[in-house]
C-alpha cells in the first residue's frame, strides 16, 4: 500500500497533535509504517499550527509532498486553505465551520475570503463538519478534533472502527469521562460525515 | 520496560532519552530550548536516573563533563544557540575526554521553526574534533545515543549527537531487542595531566586528540550507520538526518550512501561509492558541511547550488534539485510523481499571540503607552514586537537585552537622559541576565530592567528553574529571590509590580524610569496557562460598547471584531481584566460563572 497522507491544519490549542498521535497510534495497530510531524513551541501560542501524518507499507519524509495528501483536516474554517498546494487529485476536505478571527481579521486590516466553500470545493470532495456543535453535543466543545477524525474515519476505510476505539481509549487513558465524551463524539463526526454522502 | 518484537511510535525527543537510558545513562543535564526540551523531560521519568535542568547551557555542560570524571555515564541537552553558551567547555573537553560515556545531544532549527538563528552545530564539533552522529529519524536517535555512550568511552572523548527539528519533533517507530545496559562502574582516578589542561598539558593532549581522530576515521569506514544502497548508477545521492529521507521519498531507485557517523567522514567508503555513479548529489540539512568536505577530497560532487541554503529542506526542495541536476548533467529525465497544486494567496496571516491573561501583556502595553525604548529578549514575550503591542527595539539572544540596553544607554548619556529599558523573562535572568546586570551596576548604567517573572520557562512548556524553587524532578528546593540578588548586584532602585495591576504598573514603571542609575522592577504574573488565578470570564456590553477598539489594542485573542461586533470569547478569556480597565464606556463586565 503507498501511503496514506493526512495534514491537519487548525489554530495552536484546538487539539492537533492529539488528533494526529491518535491516528498514528490506530495505523500502527494495524502494522502500518508511521510518520507524524508536527509544530511545536512558538506557534503554540495561538498561531497557525499544522501536523502531517503518514502511514502504509513504508514511510520515508515525515513531511507530505505538495500534491501527495489524500485527506485534509482543517479545523478551524480558514487554517486548512495554508495547506491545499499538498492537495492530491481527489482529495478529502474535512473542514470545520468553526471561525477564530486573527488579530488582523479583528482589526479590520484583513478578511476572510468570501466564498471559502467554493474555494475548498476546487481542490476536492468537501465536507463541511459543525464540529464544534457537534462536539458540545458530544459532552465537550474541546472534542471538536475528535468529532473531525470521526468523519476522517468514515471516509478513508485503511483504519477499522476497533483501532480508532482502542487508540481514542489509550490516548486519554485513565480518564473514563474524557474518554466517553471523546468517543461520542468520533461517533458524531462519523454518522455526520456517514449522513452527508447518504444525502449526495 | 522491555519490548521486543514490539513497535512503539516514538517522537525524536522521545526516543534519545530512551536511547539515554538503554545506553546506561544515569546523568542527564541541560537547558531547555526548542526543539530540543522534551529529552531530557523524557529522561527524567525513568528509574534510577538524575535529570537536572541547568541555569544555562554552560553550566549544564560542565556539570555533564563532571558526573563523566566520576563515572556516570552521562547525556547533555540544548538546542543549537545554546551551544554557542556552552562552547567554552565543550570544546575543552574533547581535549580533556571522559570517563564514563558523555554524549551532547544538540538540536538545531533549520527554518527558523522557534528560533533566532539557524546556525549548523556540525561547525561546533569541527572545530572542537568532536565526533558527529546524525539520526535520521526516531529509531536511530534511540540506537545512536547508545552506540555515541559506548564509542564515548572507547575512544575518550565526549561525542556529538545532531538533531534538526524534524527529527526531535516527528514521530516514528522504534524497536528495541535488548534489556537496558546496567551502568558500570568506573572509578575516578587523579589524572592532572588528562584534566588540567594548563597549557604544558594541554599541548600533550592536543596530540593524543589528533591520533584518537585517526582512529575514529577508522570507526567511520566501518560504522554500522554509514552504508550503501545500490540504485541506478547514474547518480549517487550522499545523505545525512532527515535530509536522508527527503531524499528516498524523492527518488528512491538512486543509489545512496547513507552516512549516519558524519564527523570524521569516511573518506574510503566515500571515494568508492563516487567511482561508481555517474552524478553524485549531496543532500544535508542546514550548511554544505559535507559538501565542502568532500569537495576537498578532490572528489566532484553536487550540492547546495541545486538545493536551498535558507530554511528546511523538504522532499520537494531535493526532487527538485535532482530533477534539475539530471536535466543540465545528462539526457535523464526524472519524473516527480507529485505535483503541487496553486496555493490560496493573500490569506489572513495568524503570528502566534501572547495568550489571554497574559501578563506580559500588560507590562508591553503599559511600556508602549511610556514610549519606551525597549531592549528585548529570548521568550514568549518577544512576541510584543507584534501589533498592537509593537514594543521591542531589539532581540539577539538570550540575556542580550541587558547588555545592550547598557551600551546605548552609555553611547547616549552625554547628550540625552533617557531611561533604556531592557526586558528579560525570570528563566532568561537567570541564564545570561545576571552578569549583564552586575556589568550595569559596576559601570554605573542609567537604564531600566524590567524582570518578567512569571515563575517558570513558559516558551518551551513550563520547566522550572532556580526562580521557582522546584526541580525537574519534583522536588522544592531554594528559591532565587530576583529582588535581593539586583540589590546586591548594584541595582538603585528595586520595585515589585503585579501586572494585572495595570494602573499600579504604570506608576512604578514612570517612577524606576525616574530614578537615577540602575532600575530594576520584577513584573511578577504567573503564566497563565501554568496557574491560573482569576474564575469567571469577561464579556461586552454591546449597547454600551461604542466600538472604539482600544480593547482591541491590547491584541488579547480572546477580544475579536467580528461582523461589525466586538465579542470576548468566554471560551478563551482568563478573567484578566486589562480589558474592562482600558474600556473608556465601562462596557466591559465579568461574569463570576465558574465554568
Amino acid at each position: 500500500m503507498s501511503a496514506t497522507n493526512i495534514i491537519i491544519a487548525g489554530v495552536g490549542g484546538q487539539g492537533n497533535i492529539a488528533a494526529s498521535k491518535i491516528i498514528g497510534e490506530a495505523a500502527l495497530m494495524l502494522g502500518y509504517d508511521v510518520k507524524i510531524t508536527e509544530t511545536h513551541g512558538m506557534a503554540q501560542r495561538g498561531g497557525s499550527v499544522h501536523s502531517m501524518v503518514r502511514f502504509g507499507d513504508k514511510v520515508f519524509s515525515p513531511l507530505i509532498p505538495k500534491g501527495a495528501c489524500q485527506y485534509l483536516l482543517s479545523l478551524e474554517i480558514l487554517e486548512g486553505l495554508r495547506w491545499v498546494e499538498y492537495l492530491k487529485d481527489g482529495a478529502f476536505l474535512i473542514v470545520s465551520t468553526e471561525i477564530r478571527p486573527p488579530y488582523s481579521v479583528s482589526v479590520g486590516k484583513d478578511h476572510y475570503p468570501q466564498n471559502i466553500e467554493e474555494i475548498y470545493s476546487k481542490y476536492g470532495q468537501l465536507l463541511m463538519v459543525p464540529a464544534k456543535e457537534l462536539a458540545s453535543k458530544a459532552g465537550s466543545t474541546r472534542s471538536a478534533n475528535i468529532v473531525m477524525l470521526g468523519c476522517l474515519a468514515y471516509l478513508t476505510k485503511s483504519i477499522n472502527s476497533e483501532a480508532w476505539i482502542e487508540s481514542i481509549k489509550r490516548r486519554f487513558y485513565g480518564k473514563e469521562k474524557v474518554i466517553e465524551i471523546n468517543l461520542n463524539a468520533f461517533q458524531l463526526g462519523y454518522e455526520f460525515a456517514s449522513n452527508s454522502d447518504r444525502g449526495r | 520496560m522491555r519490548f521486543p518484537g514490539n513497535k512503539k511510535l516514538l517522537l525524536g525527543n522521545e526516543a534519545f532519552a530512551l536511547g539515554a537510558f538503554y545506553g546506561g545513562a544515569r546523568y542527564g543535564t541541560g537547558y531547555p530550548g526548542t526543539p530540543s526540551t522534551e529529552i531530557l523531560e523524557n529522561f527524567s521519568k525513568y528509574p534510577g536516573v538524575l535529570a537536572e535542568w541547568a541555569p544555562n547551557e554552560k553550566c549544564a555542560f560542565e556539570a555533564a563533563h563532571g558526573a563523566s570524571l566520576a563515572g556516570t555515564r552521562t547525556i547533555v541537552t540544548m538546542k543549537h544557540v545554546g551551544l554557542n553558551v556552552a562552547a567554552d567547555p565543550f570544546v575543552t573537553s574533547v581535549y580533556s575526554g571522559v570517563n564514563a560515556g558523555l554524549v551532547l545531544i544538540v538540536a538545531d532549527d533549520p527554518g527558523f521553526h522557534s528560533s533566532q538563528n539557524e546556525q549548523d552545530s556540525r561547525h561546533y564539533a569541527r572545530l572542537a574534533y568532536a565526533p558527529v552522529f546524525e539520526p535520521a529519524d526516531s529509531q536511530e536517535a534511540f540506537s545512536m545515543v547508545v552506540e555515541a555512550l559506548n564509542l564515548s568511552e572507547k575512544y575518550d572523548t565526549p561525542f556529538v549527537v545532531r538533531s534538526t527539528t524534524r527529527v526531535s519533533h516527528s514521530s516514528s517507530l522504534v524497536e528495541v531487542d535488548f534489556e537496558p545496559m546496567e551502568p558500570e562502574n568506573r572509578p575516578y582516578t587523579k589524572n592532572p595531566e588528562k584534566y588540567v589542561m594548563v597549557p604544558s598539558y594541554a599541548r600533550k593532549r592536543k596530540e593524543l586528540l589528533l591520533k584518537r581522530f585517526e582512529a575514529l576515521k577508522e570507526y567511520s569506514e566501518k560504522s554500522p550507520f554509514n552504508s550503501v544502497e545500490w540504485g541506478h548508477s547514474y547518480i549517487g545521492i550522499i545523505s545525512s538526518g532527515v535530509a536522508y529521507h527527503y531524499a528516498k521519498e524523492a527518488f528512491p531507485d538512486a543509489s545512496f550512501l547513507k552516512l549516519g557517523f558524519t564527523y570524521p567522514l569516511p573518506e574510503k567508503l566515500i571515494r568508492s561509492f563516487a567511482s561508481e555513479v555517474e552524478l553524485l548529489l549531496v543532500v544535508e540539512e542546514s550548511d554544505p558541511i559535507l559538501e565542502t568536505e568532500i569537495r576537498s577530497f578532490g572528489i566532484n560532487v553536487f550540492g547546495k547550488e541545486y538545493l536551498p541554503e535558507v530554511g528546511e529542506l523538504t522532499p520537494d526542495a531535493v526532487a527538485q534539485a535532482i530533477s534539475n541536476l539530471l536535466k543540465e548533467k545528462r539526457t535523464n529525465t526524472y519524473h516527480i510523481s507529485w505535483m503541487p497544486k496553486s496555493p490560496v494567496n493573500d490569506l489572513p496571516a495568524r503570528a502566534p499571540v501572547l495568550c489571554p491573561g497574559c501578563g506580559h501583556r500588560n507590562l508591553f502595553f503599559v511600556l508602549k503607552k511610556l514610549r519606551a525604548k525597549v531592549m528585548g529578549d529570548i521568550g514568549c514575550y518577544t512576541l510584543a514586537v507584534n501589533p498592537p503591542l509593537s514594543s521591542m527595539d531589539t532581540c539577539t539572544c538570550m540575556g542580550a537585552g541587558i547588555g545592550e540596553a547598557h551600551g546605548f544607554s552609555k553611547a547616549i548619556q552625554k547628550t540625552s537622559d533617557e531611561k533604556i529599558a531592557a526586558v528579560i523573562g525570570d528563566s532568561t535572568f537567570v541564564h545570561s541576565g545576571i552578569t549583564g546586570l552586575i556589568n550595569a551596576g559596576y559601570n554605573r548604567s542609567n537604564i531600566l530592567i524590567i524582570i518578567l517573572d512569571n515563575r517558570t520557562t513558559a516558551m518551551t512548556g513550563h520547566q522550572p528553574h532556580p526562580g521557582t524553587g522546584k526541580t525537574l524532578m519534583g522536588e522544592n528546593t531554594f528559591e532565587l529571590d530576583f529582588e535581593n540578588l539586583a540589590k546586591v548586584c548594584g541595582a538603585d532602585y528595586v520595585r515589585t509590580v503585579d501586572p494585572y495591576d495595570l494602573k499600579e504598573t504604570e506608576k512604578v514603571l514612570k517612577e524606576a524610569q525616574a530614578a537615577k542609575g540602575v532600575s530594576v522592577v520584577v513584573a511578577r504574573r504567573p503564566c497563565v496557562l501554568y496557574q491560573r488565578t482569576e474564575e469567571g470570564y469577561y464579556s461586552i456590553d454591546l449597547d454600551a460598547c461604542t466600538d472604539c477598539g482600544a480593547c482591541l489594542l491590547l491584541g488579547c485573542p480572546a477580544i475579536s471584531r467580528f461582523d461589525e461586533k466586538i465579542i470576548i470569547s468566554s471560551d478563551l478569556c482568563t478573567a484578566c481584566g486589562a480589558c474592562a480597565f482600558v474600556c473608556r464606556f465601562d462596557a466591559i463586565f465579568k461574569i463570576e460563572e465558574v465554568k
